[in-house]
């Protein structure tokens, strides 16, 4: 799906907002025809990142290069982007096609043609017919829709989405998730999304880069970053993730044996092993919940290891049922049991553990994440 | 039902003593001013025939004609001079001035309101008149050897002191429009290929019609029938419509006369206005 040839490249990217620094040294190579995200909590930069990009705000320092050109003092409406606002920025005194057409102005093309071209774009959002409608007549998707035919139909080089699903509701978010990745591969253009959904980045992205406090901890994909994180803020801003007190007793090559609260010793591989980060308080295992399987009573089970436990909290979902388990030999952590979440599908046949229940958890070493 | 009734007794209880109020202080002048306009003028005394002379003569005088236009041509530009000049002031309020500082602009926008209408009149006398502030500096500075003439007692100083005193009104509305207008569709404007010129042109000023257009009416209304400024200004040389009504109804005591040109003036007015307002509901329609 995406050639090797770099579309956005970001070196030492500062920005400051008086005092505030705002962009910390960003580095960053987005590659052409990539479904690219930047995922983060509000406040971490990332909007301030897209908008540097699409030249709405000068960078303080560094080097932001568009398909090999470099953006320095390039306008907002000189640049190859577009954007899809996060109010969409409908205009609201004209019309669905004579908002689609707005950028069409110095096209050299004839007005039937202009008009067809209109058509197609309205057409491939799913708004056939719509044009002659008056803006605010529209629904939140429908808003939506146009925002993104508006700017494709200039055929950009790379299509930049400000947190664009955040104002539609799950269900239309969903779909739009889905029609925005087909989307994206019939026109293959780059797509830099930001969001603070990490489901939304991870459901849509070929690639995503974590932000916190302007600077990218971690950029990979969705599935490296889902197993793998590199950092325990990382960690837990993805998913959920459990975290139990670890002690590293040896490390050989690149192998790490660590006694772990109550799972017990394990030895993990090197790609197991995250970055050093010196934030963290003492060495920890993380593991996500749905790695390790409750074991009714009598059930066997095909890992390597069990641990007992003993049942805190059920949180039933319907297909998922939640448990927070208290594992034999875990100290208690600021006068509270300190418990892991494990997730269970609901499968045909499997009844709901009751709270108070001893039971077993069996697991595999292979699901560990160490953090030092 | 009789809670329906009982709120509609409430309500129109309240609504009866401002609504006489209007009645007696709006609708009744304004009746009167009609049916003394369709009466006959005698020595001293009011004729009770009906007649269409009054407004037939109002038609016909050349005098009225001249008149007329002059308050329509000062009327007019005086709207395109103030909302003119208002328009960048309101922009610069709204997107340049710190949004903490907007509301101290506002209020030193509206000081020259803290003086009377006829005292600030009476200022722009003092400034522009043959021994006025401006003439005597310039003379003083050696610039002119005799004092201009072209901003004494004539229809640019009527301009000039009528556009000062209603730039608040034209500020006001404008900057209310702009105000609305969401950044981000200027931000779009951008993206999508536009200069700043070009944005401005194609979604700022579209946004702010309907502030303008409400600024148009508010100063070209009040300003059509102005009777202070003409006669302080200009010296009772010359008149603007409400003048010529004045004299027409007090100096010479011809109040049918002076009826059936109020009468003429207001639906002049009326029509102007009802024109704009016309276009105004096609750019407010766009806003909703």
């Amino acid at each position: 799906m995406t050639d090797a040839k770099p579309m956005i490249e970001c070196r030492d990217v500062h920005k400051y907002y008086g005092d505030y620094h705002a962009l910390r040294g960003i580095d960053l190579t987005i590659k052409g025809g990539e479904f690219f995200s930047l995922l983060g909590p509000s406040g971490c930069g990332k909007t301030t990142l897209l908008r540097t990009i699409a030249g709405f705000e000068d960078i303080s320092s560094g080097v932001v290069l568009i398909d090999g050109r470099e953006m320095g003092d390039v306008p907002a409406n000189k640049r190859p982007t577009n954007m899809v606002f996060q109010s969409y920025a409908i205009f609201p005194h004209l019309t669905v096609a004579e908002n689609v057409a707005f950028g069409l102005r110095r096209d050299p093309r004839g007005k039937a043609e202009k008009a067809a071209a209109v058509d197609e774009a309205l057409s491939m959002v799913g708004l056939k017919g719509y044009g002659a409608r008056s803006a605010h007549a529209l629904s939140g998707g429908q808003r939506q829709r146009v925002a993104l035919a508006r700017a494709l139909i200039l055929k950009p080089k790379v299509l930049l989405l400000d947190e664009p699903l955040s104002a539609l509701d799950r269900k239309m978010r969903e779909q739009m998730q889905v029609e925005l990745i087909k989307l994206q591969r019939q026109v293959g253009i780059t797509f830099v999304l930001v969001t603070h959904d990490q489901e939304e980045a991870l459901v849509m992205s070929d690639r995503i880069a974590v932000m916190f406090e302007g600077e990218i901890a971690q950029l990979d994909g969705p599935e490296a970053l889902y197993a793998r994180p590199s950092t325990r803020r990382v960690a837990d801003f993805i998913g959920v993730m459990n975290f139990l007190p670890a002690e590293i007793l040896s490390h050989v090559g690149g192998t790490v044996t660590v006694d772990v609260a109550g799972l017990g010793q394990v030895e993990l591989p090197e790609h197991q092993i995250s970055r050093a980060n010196p934030d963290d308080e003492g060495a920890m295992i993380g593991f996500r919940p749905e790695t390790m399987t409750l074991v009714g009573p009598g059930a066997t089970h095909n890992q390597p290891r069990e641990t007992n436990a003993t049942i805190d909290e059920v949180v039933y979902y319907g297909d998922m049922t939640y448990y927070d388990l208290r594992l034999d030999g875990v100290a208690r952590a600021d006068g509270k049991a300190r418990t892991v979440r494990i997730s269970m599908r609901n499968v045909f046949g499997r009844d709901v553990q009751e709270v108070g229940t001893r039971t077993r958890l069996a697991w595999s070493p292979g699901s560990l994440v160490l953090f030092r | 039902m009789a809670k329906f009734d009982a709120e509609a007794r409430a309500g129109l209880s309240l609504i009866a003593p401002p609504f006489l109020y209007a009645l007696v202080i709006l609708a009744a002048p304004l009746l009167t001013i009609l049916a003394y306009s369709f009466l006959t003028d005698g020595y001293l005394e009011i004729i009770r025939d009906f007649t269409w002379t009054n407004y037939a003569q109002v038609m016909s005088d050349p005098i009225v004609r001249v008149v007329m236009t002059r308050s329509l041509i000062v009327a007019m530009v005086v709207t395109a001079v103030t909302v003119l000049l208002a328009f960048p002031v309101a922009y610069y309020v709204s997107f340049v001035v710190r949004p903490e500082r907007k509301s101290l602009w506002l209020f030193l926008i509206t000081i020259p309101f803290w003086t009377s209408y006829l005292i600030r009149v009476f200022l722009w006398k003092v400034i522009l008149g043959y021994n006025g502030v401006v003439n005597s500096s310039l003379t003083g500075l050696g610039i002119i050897d005799e004092p201009l003439t072209f901003i004494l007692y004539n229809v640019n100083s009527i301009v000039i002191t009528l556009a000062h005193a209603y730039a608040p009104f034209a500020i006001l509305p404008i900057f209310v429009a702009l105000e609305k207008i969401d950044r981000s569709l200027l931000e779009a404007g951008r993206d999508l290929g536009e200069s700043r010129a070009m944005t401005f042109w194609r979604v700022t000023l579209p946004l702010a019609m309907p502030g303008v257009l409400a600024a148009v009416l508010i100063v070209f209304i009040p300003t059509i029938g102005d009777y202070v400024t003409p006669e302080v200004i200009g010296g009772g040389k010359i008149p603007m419509i409400a003048n010529m009504i004045q004299v027409q109804m007090l100096a010479l005591d011809n109040r049918p006369l002076g009826s059936a040109l109020a009468v003429t003036a207001m639906l002049i007015v009326a029509v102007i206005s009802l024109i704009f307002l016309f276009l105004n509901r096609r750019f407010l329609k766009v806003r909703q």
